[in-house]
């Protein structure tokens, strides 16, 4: 197609959008709740993963060493642990600070139940380390190893918190994903029957530039303009809404939910923008181009 | 110019719809294709536009061998080939101007040549002075003429005619055919399905007659050609 003839053709398909408003506004709502959807989810899943990062750096995995080990001993175990990948780092609680901990804690209101203890330490067989870990995920196979190592008495490590995030991650990312595919499949559906439409009003005009001479991407591009637009109107929606509300939403997130004012910080809008804009963008024009090429490939025949 | 050797179409159901012809159209020829209906007349002009493909035999226009040219080529066949039709075929949507220059735009013709070809096609049909009428308002001769300027508006070596006068009283079938022998004069091979007895008698061009897929007669400057 010679390239003066885009601009007419581009022009026939915006107008092929007024022409069948009804069944363009349809799809244009379906992608704009489809696509304001994964923009939602988008925005949960960047946070839960933000928020899961946050919590993983005060997860750590505490071991007890047998009693009477040596320095030289612990030294040792400190060295293996720090040379495995998962660990980020580790830090070493004396029996001394230990107590001083728990006093801190527990007797803080009543010192001189404390004061009973005298020199004595009831945590003297507490020394421990805390090991850090650079991904949660590998929580249990450091767990599994540190039970096999010689000197360690007890392994602590807090298993459920770790599960729990993990699965409540997986869970919202498959069902972010299940339901983005059914509604890109509806989507897909709607713009292709609104083209399917624009094919059957314009049926006669096709017929005579067909008859013509008028080449296959001449007939087939006004139908391509019309479901790619659409496919970006229905992008652009979203976006703009996404934007306005997600402020707005985590406003009312930390006013409404105690939990998150407890030090954590959510993803900024520009960083979730960074990600989701073209991607939502890319989904609509591939919704788009897809719609129309399955109703083209049916329905025009030259 | 038009050249059809044993050429035959089968349906899948019923008899042959065209039965191994035998034709040779010349170049700068009129002529008129007569028959009953059911008789492969309409067969005939879809084969011509390639809407249809032969069960058997070849088909020639213009030199190009009609089998064997593919979907990418078909267009640039269809550029030789003007067709007009019985119910007019005009964009209701669009005036006169527009419905003639659809057939450049769609051909990819300049925009800066397409308003003088459009002006002087209309002058030569007489509907100069409408250009901006829409179909809508126009006569059944009025709207034909139309058809007729957007299917020569494109230089096509070839008019095929699918009953052009169908529709139309006898002094607008008589304008209708003063502009198609205008079009062959100017070098346009025409060729025209139709019933219309009165024109076929008085034309005295070359008549062809169908029958149950065959071609049965074939008379240069013949009047109508079968019996009622």
């Amino acid at each position: 197609m010679k390239i003066r003839s885009w601009g007419y053709n581009i022009k026939q398909g915006v107008a092929n959008i007024f022409r069948n408003r009804l069944f363009s506004l349809a799809s244009i709502a379906t992608m704009t709740a489809c696509l304001f959807l994964f923009g939602v989810m988008f925005a949960i899943v960047i946070n839960f993963n933000h928020i899961v990062k946050q919590t993983q750096k005060d997860i750590c995995v505490t071991v007890f060493f047998e009693q009477d080990i040596t320095e030289e001993k612990r030294n040792s175990i400190a060295d293996l642990i720090t040379a495995r990948e998962e660990v980020s780092y580790i830090h070493y609680t004396s029996p001394e600070e230990a107590w001083a901990n728990y006093k801190d804690e527990y007797f803080k209101d009543y010192e001189d139940l404390a004061l009973g203890f005298a020199d004595d330490n009831p945590l003297a067989n507490s020394a421990s380390y805390e090991i850090y870990l650079s991904d949660i995920a590998m929580q249990d196979e450091l767990v599994e190893y540190l039970k096999k190592v010689d000197g360690i008495r007890t392994v602590n490590s807090s298993e459920s918190t770790t599960k729990n995030l993990l699965e409540i991650t997986s869970i919202v990312g498959y069902i972010s994903i299940a339901i983005v595919i059914i509604l890109i499949a509806v989507s897909i559906f709607l713009i292709s029957n609104t083209v399917s439409i624009g094919i059957t009003v314009r049926r006669d005009e096709i017929s005579i530039m067909k008859l013509m001479g008028a080449t296959d991407i001449f007939v087939k591009t006004p139908f391509f303009v019309e479901g790619i637009t659409i496919g970006l109107i229905g992008a652009i929606i979203p976006l703009v809404i996404v934007y306005f509300v997600y402020d707005y939403a985590i406003e009312y997130m930390l006013s409404q939910f105690s939990i998150f004012t407890g030090g954590f910080s959510f993803v900024e809008i520009s960083t979730v923008f960074n990600m989701l804009v073209p991607t939502v963008l890319a989904i609509g024009l591939g919704i788009g181009v897809i719609g129309s090429a399955i109703t083209l490939k049916k329905h025009i025949n030259i | 110019m038009i050249v059809l050797e044993n050429v035959s179409k089968s349906y899948t159901s019923g008899a042959p719809a065209l039965n191994s012809i035998n034709l040779t159209i010349e170049k700068g020829e009129f002529v008129f294709i007569v028959g009953s209906s059911g008789s492969g007349k309409s067969t005939l002009i879809k084969l011509l536009l390639k809407e249809l493909e032969p069960t058997s035999g070849k088909i020639y226009i213009n030199g190009r061998y009609l089998n064997k040219i593919n979907k990418r080529k078909l267009p640039l066949l269809r550029r030789d080939i003007g067709v007009i039709f019985q119910d007019f075929r005009l964009l209701q949507d669009r005036n006169v101007f527009d419905n003639v220059a659809f057939a450049q735009k769609v051909v990819e013709v300049p925009n800066k040549l397409i308003r003088g070809k459009v002006l002087s096609m209309l002058s030569m049909v007489g509907l100069l002075e409408k250009y901006k009428s829409f179909p809508s308002e126009m006569s059944g001769g009025e709207q034909q003429r139309v058809a007729i300027a957007r299917a020569l508006v494109n230089n096509p070596a070839i008019l095929l005619c699918d009953e052009p006068t169908g529709n139309l009283d006898p002094e607008n079938s008589w304008e209708i055919m003063k502009i198609l022998e205008e079009a062959n004069r100017r070098g346009t091979t025409v060729v025209v399905v139709t019933h219309n007895h009165d024109i076929v008698e008085k034309m005295r061009k070359r008549v062809i007659k169908m029958d149950s897929g065959n071609i049965v007669e074939d008379a240069e400057k013949g009047g109508y050609l079968y019996e009622d």
